[in-house]
């Protein structure tokens, strides 16, 4: 059962991922974007990571997803002839390449490690939320405080960035000295 | 019981396709969505490693990688609005002002 699941959320999410990369519509790509990341959030829960399950489908599908659909069509974009680069094979090929290098490397690798305080019968005793709760505000504090500011700071800069330049008189010289 | 080397495999190759998508599209838009696809293939690793090793750190660096996520989002979306602004253009190869 455990692998029908894991097998079903692997080939659908690769293949919206190939589909979000390939389609030419940028708005078809945003929805196979959706698809990807509603089926990496299936993936969470099979690795019993459910808070992390409802904040990717909560923050990534719920608020990022709808910020690029937004800004798609705000700028109500043509469907292009050509939306690959000219020489895109040899990126492709490149691409290729590295991935089965990486997977012939992965297959060699024995994976051992040294395993941790968390096990599943300490998660089970309080549930996996309440414990990441515990491990966010106890041991990753300062982190979570960083996170916070540095959140404030690209709200602010997005708001800066993409507010409308002030309209300036053509009659009036622009270099006008202060009274 | 899935081995680990089922998700890590799983990761390179979405990982892989986020950066072909990085490296072939032409929308800037569509790039910065490749880069959402190569930040999921990292968390899909972070989680997988927290629960085969039993630590609840992968865990938290895949929240804070969500956090970043937003952030790039953000930012990045408020700069192809500017840039339409002034050049009506989305593609990466006509945004070339920073290139001698």
């Amino acid at each position: 059962m455990m692998w029908l699941l894991f097998i079903y959320f692997a080939t659908v999410s690769i293949v919206a991922g190939v589909l979000t990369v390939a389609l030419r519509n940028a708005v078809y790509c945003a929805l196979a974007l959706l698809t990807l990341l509603l089926h990496v959030a299936g993936l969470f829960v099979l690795l019993n990571a459910e808070f992390l399950f409802a904040v990717q489908i909560i923050v990534y599908a719920g608020a990022i997803l709808i910020l690029y659909l937004f800004v798609l069509m705000l700028m109500n974009l043509k469907t292009e002839e050509q939306h690959l680069h000219k020489k895109y094979a040899f990126s492709l090929f490149a691409g290729v390449g590295i991935l089965g290098e990486l997977l012939i490397l992965l297959l060699q690798s024995p994976y051992g490690g040294a395993v941790g305080t968390a096990t599943p019968d300490v998660i089970l005793q309080t549930g996996p939320s309440h414990a990441i709760g515990i491990t966010m505000f106890s041991d990753y504090l300062l982190l979570f405080e960083v996170i916070g500011i540095f959140l404030l700071g690209a709200v602010i800069g997005a708001i800066v960035l993409a507010k409308t330049p002030p309209k300036t008189d053509p009659q009036e010289p622009a270099h006008s000295p202060m009274p | 019981m899935i081995p680990l080397s089922a998700y890590v495999g799983l990761s390179a190759i979405l990982f892989m396709t986020g950066l072909a998508g990085v490296l072939i599209r032409r929308n800037f838009i569509v790039v910065l969505m490749s880069a959402e696809i190569m930040l999921n293939a990292a968390n899909i690793n972070l989680v997988a490693f927290s629960h085969y090793l039993h630590s609840m750190a992968g865990q938290m660096a895949a929240l804070f990688v969500i956090a970043v996520a937003a952030a790039e989002a953000a930012v990045g979306l408020a700069i192809i609005i500017v840039i339409f602004r002034g050049k009506m253009a989305t593609n990466v190869d006509q945004i070339n002002i920073l290139k001698w």
